[in-house]
């Protein structure tokens, strides 16, 4: 499948801002089932821009601006060839092995609920155990795009009525580690043609034999040809599109349009 | 305790050491009254220069300074030469496991740790993986606490590979010594300490980037005056002759760390940072956090600055990590550790669990992630609840802990109340890495328990610090003298 990407993040400013300090997760890398065609980061003011790679081996940009700045767009279009692999990632670049993705993180730290959630979906295969879990998620939680509760844990979005595609992602890696199953958080797109106010994010888990495989709690389904992967991390935190920094006062705000399609 | 302790000064008998007769005729010949007088001169001197520090879990927030003894703790020339080359082997082992672990981690791959107490563990920090610092140097600083039980009986306590603190009181119990006790300089050839700061600031010189010219710019980076060291950091900072900044007068661009001047910006290369990994990079570390500097980890994944000591190396000196410290040493030096652990038994192990649970009246019990003295049991000294409390604890979370033996401590001879008696100490010496290899600062901090019987040599816990001498080998016969005799002559280097 052929998809055509579109993101755009603007940040407003209520006063101009002396510097802006940005770390960027927002180019992906080739797998087996992922070729990335074109890709271009623009940023719509005077910018130095460098890359390199984090310690998950995610592609970065150091974004450096002197202000003052109001308002700044960064917009990234590209496209990306996929294919389905039935969710099994392969190919990518992975200097981590899978026994780091067990570690809990402030924002997967599991309570009670979460590790009884958990524990009701212990057993069968590594594979069927974590379809159960992926299922179980979807079916009991109504996910809602909205305004994100800054560094909201899995056990809150757990506790929560509606929950983020982000929210979603978190409880499954920190049940899938309760389950001893390595487990991390992935930042990308999925295509379906509509506007979104946010980048999707969703979860891979390790299965021995077959290697990381996505699951997206929000669809109930592994991850297919739909699906784009740009960073990877234990949590939202370390695999965020967007890491800012500024040296300035006032509040900013940040609005972001993604839309993902077949092209 | 068991066993008799050693006295440094005596050994196990009644008289002193040959070679330190003259010390103990020093002691015995300046009255109790003056060693107090001169004692409480050095304190009143450094409660001026404000070497204060603050005790944590205490509601008043008040500035202690940590009591000073004025009967100095020696070592022998041969001692300390051994001594030094199983600092000089531990250093060089945690350099190489640091290169490795965040690097191909052979040690990994050929089984020697398990993965899982790396990958596990919460000082193991993978945004660090796959970078490497100028030089492929990480522990540039070390202070590696050393406990003795004989003449050349010593075992690491625990390996200091972060942000070790005390090299400040090294410096200025030297300087107090030299003030109040001249007579002992003229007495002994002490290897000088004073050329701390020199050897700090060549090494920092040494790992600047390549390409930064013969005067790489290098900076102290505090988190601040509120800090319990921030004495030091200023100290050092002022006797290297470099600039003490904090977070907020660095700036990153470009890849590359630049200082607020009055003048404009200015490049850095080397920073000295006493700041904890968690409070560096609030871009990297902790998006919560406001405090840190934006982007000073990708300046250094670009290799344009140089942190001492390097971010990530929590995983060297933690715990966990320290029982496993004599196959760390082999795997990387082809050799046994020249200087060994104190025995530990890992509690996570279940035999180990409930050896410890069985002999917990015997035992020193630490939390893996504790330090200062704090969630410690010392078996020995415990109150029945105490030990009751423990060992709730360590049911509850056994791999938590780490126990120990308690060991006979050497003892110095030491100001009390009633006069001169022996008291435990333990050691601190400083070891520094460069790009040109590993130096052995001949000194160090020795911290003592003031507390008769005690073996908690903590400041927060009621414990003191010495000066320690480092004896120099007589001259060659027909070498001058004069250089001898004054205290700030020569210094000792121990290459490797």
């Amino acid at each position: 499948m052929r998809l055509a990407i579109d993101h755009r993040t603007t940040y407003r400013f209520s006063e101009p801002q002396r510097r802006l300090t940005q770390l960027l997760r927002l180019h992906p890398g080739d797998t087996s089932n992922q070729t990335v065609a074109g890709w271009h980061v623009h940023v719509d003011c005077d910018a130095r821009m460098r890359h390199g790679r984090d310690g998950f081996g995610n592609h970065t940009t150091m974004l450096y601006v002197d202000g003052p700045v109001r308002e700044i767009e960064i917009a990234v279009s590209g496209e990306v060839m996929t294919s389905d692999a039935g969710g099994v990632v392969r190919g990518g670049a992975e200097p981590l092995p899978p026994a780091l993705f067990l570690r809990f993180t402030p924002l997967t730290t599991p309570d009670d609920a979460i590790r009884a959630f958990a524990e009701g979906v212990r057993g069968g295969t590594a594979i069927e155990q974590l379809h159960r879990l992926n299922v179980a998620l979807f079916e009991r939680a109504t996910v809602k795009e909205m305004r994100l509760v800054p560094r909201r844990t899995a056990a809150q979005a757990f506790a929560a009525d509606a929950v983020t595609p982000r929210g979603m992602a978190h409880i499954f890696v920190a049940a899938a580690r309760v389950l001893g199953v390595p487990a991390r958080y992935v930042s990308g797109y999925r295509s379906d043609g509509a506007h979104h106010s946010m980048p999707h994010g969703w979860a891979e888990a390790w299965v021995d034999d077959l290697g990381w495989i996505g699951f997206d709690a929000t669809a109930g389904l592994s991850c297919d040809d739909h699906y784009v992967r740009v960073a990877a991390a234990l949590d939202h935190a370390g695999a965020a599109p967007v890491a800012g920094s500024r040296l300035g006062e006032g509040t900013e705000r940040m609005d972001v349009d993604v839309v993902a399609r077949e092209s | 305790m068991g066993q008799r302790a050693f006295d440094e000064v005596r050994g196990q008998g009644a008289t002193a050491r040959p070679e330190l007769h003259a010390l103990e005729r020093w002691i015995a010949e300046t009255p109790p009254g003056e060693l107090k007088r001169r004692q409480q001169s050095a304190e009143a001197t450094f409660r001026q220069l404000g070497i204060t520090f603050a005790v944590y879990g205490e509601s008043d927030a008040s500035e202690r300074i940590i009591p000073f003894d004025i009967v100095p703790r020696v070592f022998l020339p041969g001692e300390w030469a051994r001594l030094s080359e199983g600092l000089v082997q531990r250093v060089e082992a945690i350099n190489a496991f640091l290169k490795d672990i965040y690097g191909p981690r052979r040690i990994l791959a050929e089984g020697v740790l398990p993965a899982d107490l790396i990958f596990g563990n919460p000082q193991f920090r993978p945004e660090i993986a796959g970078l490497r610092p100028p030089h492929d140097v990480w522990a540039h600083i070390c202070g590696i606490d050393l406990v003795r039980t004989g003449p050349d009986d010593f075992f690491v306590l625990e390996d200091n590979a972060r942000t070790p603190s005390g090299v400040s009181y090294m410096l200025e119990n030297r300087e107090a010594m030299l003030r109040l006790c001249p007579e002992l300089f003229r007495n002994f050839r002490v290897a000088a300490v004073d050329s701390y700061p020199d050897r700090l600031l060549e090494t920092m010189r040494s790992v600047a980037p390549h390409g930064r010219g013969v005067n790489p710019v290098c900076v102290v980076l505090t988190p601040g005056h509120y800090n319990s060291a921030y004495y030091e950091h200023s100290f050092l900072a002022d006797s290297m002759g470099v600039e003490l900044v904090e977070a907020a007068d660095l700036v990153v661009d470009d890849d590359k760390v630049f200082m607020r001047t009055i003048g404009g910006l200015v490049q850095v290369d080397v920073i000295y940072r006493r700041v904890d990994d968690d409070f560096l990079d609030p871009l990297v570390f902790r998006p919560d956090s406001m405090l840190g500097v934006p982007g000073l980890i990708a300046a250094f994944a670009a290799g344009n600055v140089a942190i001492l000591n390097a971010p990530g190396n929590g995983i060297a000196d933690d715990k966990a990590i320290y029982s496993y410290m004599p196959e760390i040493v082999r795997f990387y030096s082809g050799g046994e550790a020249k200087l060994p652990n104190v025995e530990t038994w890992r509690c996570r192990e279940p035999e180990a669990l409930r050896y410890t649970l069985d002999h917990l009246e015997q035992l020193v019990v630490k939390l893996v992630d504790g330090s200062g003295g704090y969630g410690m049991l010392v078996g020995p000294t415990a109150s029945r609840a105490e030990i009751e409390a423990f060992r709730a604890a360590l049911i509850a979370e056994p791999h938590r802990y780490i126990a120990q033996p308690t060991l006979a401590l050497s003892t110095v001879p030491t100001l009390s109340d009633a006069g001169l008696a022996p008291r435990h100490v333990d050691f601190r010496p400083f070891v520094l890495t460069g790009a040109n290899g590993v130096q052995v600062v001949p000194g160090g901090l020795t911290r003592v328990a003031l507390k008769e019987g005690s073996l908690v040599v903590n400041s927060s816990q009621g414990g003191g610090t010495k000066d320690s001498f480092v004896l120099m080998d007589e001259p060659e016969p027909g070498q001058s003298q004069s250089q001898s005799q004054s205290a700030g002559g020569m210094s000792q280097s121990q290459g490797s």
